[in-house]
């Protein structure tokens, strides 16, 4: 067994030790116990990356492992990572870590409630760690699906509209990918002369043009589904508004992440001449994202549509900078999917909190909890500030990434662009700012507010752990950057 | 000269103790150390200020620009990355002092002034990260670290602003005061981005040297007809603007006033406020070389603020808002400076006489903001027909409010005489149109500025007060003495020797027959304004009477609010927010879930085939068969 | 006995099979359909114990599976009436058009 593989692994023991659970408390203990193992795992892989890279290493993929599984196809299950996985699964662990202690009260059905959860949680992992394309679509499905139950049964709202919304929607994005990936598939020979679906073999071989500009679209939007790419977005406000807590969670910050990592991964790095000549077409898809779901979260009343909205608008950063196909840009972004993770996994954490004291997520008839839970009225100020990207925290660092990387291209559509996204970053002030007044300044509005209570323990852990993060990486950012950028300078020298 | 990172390290660590320990301590200690930690930066930043002027930074007769630490933090590109690093040279070294005595003196004051707040070990620790974002804004050896800490002082501002959270209208001023600063940000980022683009560089050193500013002309793309460079510096103008308070972004500053007035003197009078006029100076050379078009536009814009500001500035009546109103008209000053300024040893006078006017103008403006406190803490209110008389009962108070007025209105000795002397000295030299209207705002604003002194000290000298006023605590009354003997001297202080374009020693003498002028304005000032409130009369009111249009008009202050609501609530929110929201659900989502009605229409038309009766299905699948074996058998 | 020609069983079988879809096509009450349905594999059973015995007289496969089916389908009989009853006591009849809670 590799190291990779543990990553998937232990998840399947976590679902294998939720069997024999007989109350929450056990429940919980496994929860912790396997998120907790999973968060050393990638910390440690981290600190190995980095050291083998430091030794010299110089290989695209490290710790692979390769075993074929279905001989015909010739498809494999091939794991390895680069500096751009690697950060992804750190978000991954620490995102469904702290998910668990946001859901440590969570009724009813709490054991099936983990299981689904933990499940999702594989199909993430998997994903991450994928090397062949086959094995990589066979994970993003094993992600997708739980999304339905989770929603449509321990949510709120409209939960069986919003829960098949979304799934219907991500499952039509997979349908156009999964198109796009047997193109690639059937394409991939090169003049080996057999097709391959490993990812480094295809970049080798190289995609004909003719057949990258037939597919590198499907693939890019199909993935964009995921990522939130206007006008393929509305599944985000209401998914997440329906969301359970935990699941808004690992939705908005590993889930949605899976879409740009995918729109790198495969439709980028593998189809490069056709992702330069189309990128202007998907610029301006991605920048009206961008603007437009930061316009969106202006106008409205509930948190977390306010939030999903600010996620359309964050995410489209994610592939604008993508699409603009330097080094600076893509570090850029997969910072931003970093820092966005981290910070929109704390909002929604807060919100879930917030919501579990005052039953009501409408931003009119809450007011003045600063006084009467100032832990968590803080830590929504700080995530708002890191979310309108506040020097010292993450969210700077990576728009200032993005902003500035994109501005090196050397054609002026891009750069007029650039500064179209750049107006993004006030209107994303007027949004927060405007929720942090509301909410948590001024007289309480509602009475019964008055005796609420602030964060107990675990709540702490979930809060504390993610601002943490958020401010490490706003102080140190090269540590991030440098692990990204390491892994993009072989990639993207075409 | 490593040791100034101290000056700038201490009060971060500051905020980081007292904002994660503070709320256990009692208030009293949490500002003990606060303030003791600014005392040691404020001690730092004079000797690292001998230093400099005196052996270190000075050549011969010219200064030196010091890098004593400078470190990459993230790289964006081979050529561009961010550094954060210290860069000392005159201007810099000025703001340190600058900034930390004013800053030692609010967090003195506010001992007194805020006691017994709830909140105080907050309030002390956003004091701290307010002082640590501006001494690292001012020290940056690169636009970046300078946007960086651009930022860190609008949400210190904010959070400061709004201090009083559950008063609704200091969260709206709050809002409002970061948005609109935000939204000159933006500009500002969009001018970094253009200029690093072209030049290649963030770094001070390597733009503002004389290599960097030949490069500037050497640049000949354009964009719409305007020279990039031009365009660069014009937003980061722009960005200046937002937090200088220039027009048309001055609306957030008079309602920045609801945060407490030790905020008010250290943030939108002496220290962040000056931000803009700090970032023109800072890229002076790249202006004045590579885009002098953009320097007149700046003189225009800083002349118009001025008289604009001033002329709302006498209709006031809150005095919090009539010091505001004249903070704007005062910066407005600088900024016309440096616009009228030149380059070289006597071409580059405005420039000096800004800085001149920067250093002045923090010291006696914030004395007028702490001596406002002082008033405002003894009558509770900031309105002025609540006040009349005080000065029987505040007399420290009134002595140094006094010294101010006259230091700002111009009048020698007084230091504010000598710098804007040289403002207009320089102004008269480069254009007499915006020389006569810097001369008459001088005039204005010793008239309003004299208008506040009589209604509030003077006036009604019978007024009743439901509580006795009376003089503030020492910890209050202190700051004020100290900051007023500061008025008094740093007149003399021969500016030109310390500061000028080139770094390059240069003497200066008072231009008599323009200073004669100049006195002869803010005499006639203060004589109207005497003849005005000194007594409780009438006069004022016939005189309102007769410019009756144009008083409304400024009391509205010229309904600048009204258009900036109706530009963010009617066209942001109701013209593209709602729409937007409105497109998103009925037309985006809509087609989304036009296509699942469809689906679901057709699905409901062809159910009716799938009976679910088995006999129906075997007699399908029979008449089925037998038509497959008769077409196989016969054909 | 043996004279009988193969033709002889395909009728019979073929009538059989006939007579059980008419009657599985036109019959309300399940049991009766059941019937229906095991004429039909009967009808089938005795095409293939006659085609074993026509076409290769010396083995025995066609019996054996004509064994198997009748195993099977007593087993599916049993299975079906079991069924039947439980749908009986739910709605009190056998009519198969009047099973149709579990639809739409």
């Amino acid at each position: 067994m590799d190291f990779l593989s543990l990553f998937v692994l232990v998840p399947i023991l976590m679902l294998v030790g939720f069997l024999p659970c007989k109350n929450i408390r056990q429940i919980r203990t496994v929860a912790v116990i396997g998120s907790s193992i999973l968060l050393g795992l990638s910390v440690a892989l981290v600190c190995m990356f980095i050291g083998e890279r430091a030794a010299g290493n110089t290989a695209e993929m490290l710790f692979t492992f390769d075993r074929v599984w279905f001989p015909t196809l010739n498809i494999h299950y091939s794991v390895g990572v680069d500096g751009v996985s690697v950060v992804m699964l750190l978000l991954s662990s620490i995102i469904v870590f702290t998910g668990v202690f946001a859901s440590w009260n969570q009724q009813p059905l709490t054991k099936e409630f983990f299981m689904w959860l933990i499940l999702l949680a594989t199909g993430v992992f998997g994903f991450f760690i994928s090397v062949d394309l086959f094995t990589m679509l066979l994970f993003y499905e094993v992600a997708l699906i739980p999304m339905y139950l989770l929603i449509g049964v321990w949510g709120t709202g409209k939960k069986e509209y919003s829960a098949m919304k979304l799934t219907l929607m991500l499952m039509g994005g997979s349908a156009l990918m999964m198109v796009g990936i047997f193109g690639i598939y059937f394409n991939s020979a090169g003049s080996t002369g057999t097709f391959t679906f490993n990812l480094q073999e295809i970049a080798q071989n190289g995609i004909p043009i003719e057949a990258q500009r037939i597919f590198f679209p499907l693939t890019f939007i199909g993935f964009g589904v995921l990522g939130a790419m206007f006008p393929f977005h509305t599944w985000s406000p209401d998914g997440h508004a329906s969301a359970p807590t935990a699941v808004s969670m690992l939705h908005a910050g590993v889930l949605m992440k899976l879409g740009g990592y995918g729109c790198y991964r495969v439709a980028i790095c593998l189809m490069p001449q056709a992702a330069h000549e189309q990128s202007w077409f998907f610029l301006i898809l991605t920048g009206i994202s961008v603007v437009y779901g930061a316009f969106g979260a202006c106008v409205q009343k509930d948190l977390k549509y306010i939030n999903a909205y600010s996620s359309v608008s964050h995410c489209g950063l994610v592939l604008f900078a993508i699409l603009m196909l330097n080094e600076t840009a893509m570090t850029g972004a997969f910072m931003q999917m970093l820092s966005h993770g981290l910070m929109t996994a704390l909002f929604f954490a807060l919100i879930g909190m917030i919501y579990g004291r005052t039953h009501t997520r409408d931003i009119r008839e809450m007011g003045g909890l600063m006084r009467i839970m100032p832990f968590l009225s803080v830590s929504y100020v700080i995530a708002g500030l890191a979310s309108l990207g506040l020097p010292g925290f993450s969210g700077f660092v990576s728009e200032m990434m993005i902003f500035v990387g994109s501005f090196q291209h050397t054609d002026m559509f891009h750069r007029v662009f650039t500064v179209v996204a750049c107006s993004s970053i006030v209107i994303t002030a007027v949004y927060i700012l405007r929720v942090v007044g509301k909410i948590l300044f001024g007289g309480v509005q509602n009475e019964h507010h008055k005796t609420l209570t602030d964060a107990t323990w675990f709540e702490k852990i979930a809060v504390v752990t993610l601002i943490v993060c958020i401010t490490g990486i706003g102080f140190f950012p090269s540590f991030v950057s440098d692990i990204i950028k390491g892994s993009l300078t072989i990639m993207t020298s075409w | 000269m490593s040791y100034t990172l101290i000056i700038v390290a201490l009060p971060f660590l500051m905020f980081l103790f007292l904002g994660l320990v503070g709320g256990k301590m009692k208030p009293v200690v949490a500002g003990l150390i606060g303030t003791t930690g600014l005392i040691i930066s404020t001690v730092l930043s004079y000797i690292a200020a001998g230093s400099y002027f005196f052996s270190v930074g000075k050549i011969g007769e010219t200064y030196q620009t010091i890098v004593p630490m400078n470190f990459e933090w993230l790289r964006f590109t081979d050529k561009l990355h961010i550094d954060l690093g210290i860069m000392l040279d005159p201007i810099s070294v000025m703001m340190l002092v600058v900034i930390t005595t004013v800053s030692l003196m609010v967090h003195i004051y506010s001992f007194g002034y805020m006691k017994g707040e709830r909140g105080f070990q907050r309030y002390y620790a956003l004091l701290s990260l307010f002082s640590f974002s501006m001494l690292g804004l001012v020290i940056a050896p690169n636009i970046f670290q300078m946007y960086i800490f651009w930022e860190l002082v609008g949400v210190s501002s904010y959070s400061l602003i709004g201090f009083y959270y559950t008063k609704p209208s200091a969260v709206a001023a709050s809002k409002k005061a970061f948005i609109v600063t935000r939204f000159a940000d933006l500009f500002f980022l969009i001018g970094i981005l253009v200029l690093s683009f072209y030049s290649g560089t963030f770094s001070f050193r390597d733009l503002t040297s004389p290599a960097g500013c030949a490069f500037a002309q050497s640049i000949t793309d354009t964009f719409m007809g305007w020279s990039v460079v031009s365009w660069a510096m014009m937003l980061i103008f722009i960005g200046g603007a937002g937090k200088s308070a220039m027009l048309p972004f001055h609306i957030w500053l008079p309602d920045a006033m609801e945060g407490p007035t030790p905020v008010s003197a250290l943030i939108h009078a002496a220290t962040m406020v000056v931000a803009g006029v700090f970032l023109v100076a800072r890229m002076f050379p790249v202006y004045i070389f590579g885009a002098p078009d953009v320097l007149t536009i700046i003189t225009y814009i800083g002349a118009t603020t001025a008289l604009f500001a001033a002329v709302i500035a006498c209709t006031q009546t809150d005095i919090k808002r009539v010091l505001a109103f004249s903070t704007i008209s005062q910066i407005a000053y600088m900024i016309t400076a440096l616009g009228v300024s030149g380059y070289g040893a006597h071409e580059g006078l405005g420039y000096m006489a800004s800085m001149f006017h920067l250093f002045t103008h923090a010291f006696f403006k914030a004395l007028l903001f702490l001596g406002a406190g002082a008033v405002i803490h003894a009558v509770h209110s900031n309105e002025m027909d609540s006040m009349g008389g005080l000065r029987k009962y505040l007399p420290i108070t009134h002595i140094t409010f006094l010294i101010a007025c006259l230091s700002i209105s111009g009048i020698p000795p007084f230091s504010g005489f000598f710098s804007k002397d040289e403002i207009l000295v320089a102004a008269f030299e480069k254009n007499q149109i915006v020389f006569w209207c810097l001369y008459f705002c001088a005039g204005l604003t010793a008239f309003y500025m004299f208008r506040l002194y009589y209604r509030i000290f003077w006036g009604d000298n019978n007024k009743v007060y439901q509580h006795t006023p009376h003089e503030a605590p020492a910890s209050m009354t202190i700051p004020l003495i100290f900051l007023a003997a500061l008025t008094c001297v740093v007149g003399f202080i021969p500016f030109s020797e310390f500061i000028s374009t080139d770094k390059t020693v240069f003497h200066t003498h008072i231009e008599w027959s323009i200073a004669s002028l100049s006195i002869l304005v803010a005499v006639t000032g203060i004589a109207i304004a005497t003849w005005m409130y000194r007594k409780k009369n009438t006069s004022s009111d016939k005189v309102t009477a007769s410019i009756k249009g144009l008083y409304t008009a400024a009391y509205h202050k010229f309904y600048f609010d009204e258009i900036w609501i109706f530009v963010t609530k009617k066209i942001i929110f109701n013209g593209i927010s709602q729409p937007v929201a409105w497109f998103d659900r009925h037309v985006v989502d809509g087609f989304m879930n036009l296509q699942s009605t469809i689906t679901n229409y057709l699905s409901r038309k062809i159910k009716f085939t799938q009976s679910g009766e088995i006999q129906d299905y075997a007699w399908a699948f029979m008449m089925g068969a037998v038509v497959i074996i008769s077409l196989l058998v016969f054909i | 006995m043996s004279n009988i020609p193969l033709a002889g069983y395909l009728i019979v079988s073929a009538i059989m099979f006939f007579a059980g879809v008419y009657g599985f096509l036109s019959r309300r009450n399940m049991l009766t359909i059941l019937m229906s349905l095991e004429l039909m594999l009967n009808a089938a059973d005795i095409n293939f114990v006659a085609f074993n015995k026509f076409l290769y007289p010396g083995q025995m496969d066609g019996a054996f599976f004509a064994m198997f089916a009748i195993g099977v389908s007593a087993a599916e009989t049993a299975i079906a009436i079991a069924i039947i009853i439980n749908i009986y006591r739910n709605i009190k009849n056998i009519y198969v058009d009047e099973v149709n809670k579990m639809k739409y």
